[in-house]
């Protein structure tokens, strides 16, 4: 229980963070780039370090790429589901969570994970 | 060109509860990422490190935030909310290629160092992103002049 609280608590202030220095920015298209914080990255990873070791961590990155190129396939998503399909924010990045899901997952069975 | 600004007012903009929920949402994007590694193995919850956990509050509030400013000034306020978010999210797009260095980078240096590879993975994120940034706002504003160039030369007149 006591290693949830952790996570959740340093989860939350790591996106907090990120989240408030983003609001800071202008333009808005070099703020969005903290959209893509390793905000929940630097938390798990870090109580990965310490609770299993370098190995775990390093076996956890590895399928993180796969991660991020989803996350660069949703943003495009959620552009075109704004621009071209005038969907509101909130329904778009629903909708647009499949296809990270979609993608992730797809890359995950295609090319597997760290040996 | 807009150049990059810091700006500390835009806080005001932002209501108490909109950062709760963003500690709400990270908290417990972490949180799943943590159950779901242990439920279905490291590969999976790997994956999860990528969540675009508080994204969708992110934009729902630029959105709104934006709507809310052009409906003060009496104007209709929807188009440009949603042009704000896709902004956004275009940023979040080029974020993540630095996402994928800082998770190759961290990959290939926590065996050596853990402080090491959160130091040098983080500086990875940093300058990939930017350096994205940086590149299409170059490409874009020659594209832009080119294209001010070809139309100008088609008024007066002038066929290649």
């Amino acid at each position: 229980m006591t290693e949830y609280v952790i996570r959740f608590v340093a989860g939350g202030v790591i996106v907090s963070a990120f989240a408030i220095l983003s609001d800071m920015l202008r333009p808005k298209s070099f703020a969005g780039l903290f959209g893509a914080a390793p905000s929940v990255a630097l938390a798990t990873l870090g109580i990965a370090v310490a609770q299993h070791g370098a190995a775990y961590a390093a076996a956890e990155s590895f399928t993180m790429v796969y991660g991020a190129v989803a996350l660069a396939c949703y943003s495009v998503a959620v552009c075109q589901l704004l621009m071209r399909y005038r969907m509101a924010a909130l329904p778009a990045t629903v909708v647009a969570s499949t296809v990270w899901l979609a993608v992730a997952l797809g890359l995950l069975a295609g090319l597997g994970g760290a040996a | 060109m807009t150049a990059l600004k810091l700006s500390p007012s835009a806080l005001k903009q932002t209501q108490w509860y909109e950062y709760v929920v963003r500690f709400v949402l990270g908290g417990a994007a972490t949180v799943l990422a943590g159950l779901i590694g242990k439920a279905f193995g490291v590969s999976v919850g790997g994956l999860f490190l990528a969540l675009p956990a508080i994204f969708c509050a992110s934009a729902t509030l630029i959105e709104r935030h934006e709507r809310q400013a052009k409906e003060k000034a009496g104007l209709h306020g929807q188009r440009r909310g949603q042009t704000a978010a896709a902004l956004d999210a275009a940023g979040a797009g080029l974020g993540s290629l630095g996402l994928v260095a800082f998770a190759v980078v961290f990959h290939l240096t926590v065996a050596a160092s853990a402080v090491g590879a959160f130091a040098s993975a983080l500086t990875a994120w940093a300058a990939v992103s930017i350096s994205a940034w940086w590149l299409r706002r170059k490409l874009r504003s020659v594209f832009d002049r080119r294209q001010r160039g070809w139309r100008s030369a088609g008024n007066s007149g002038f066929r290649p």
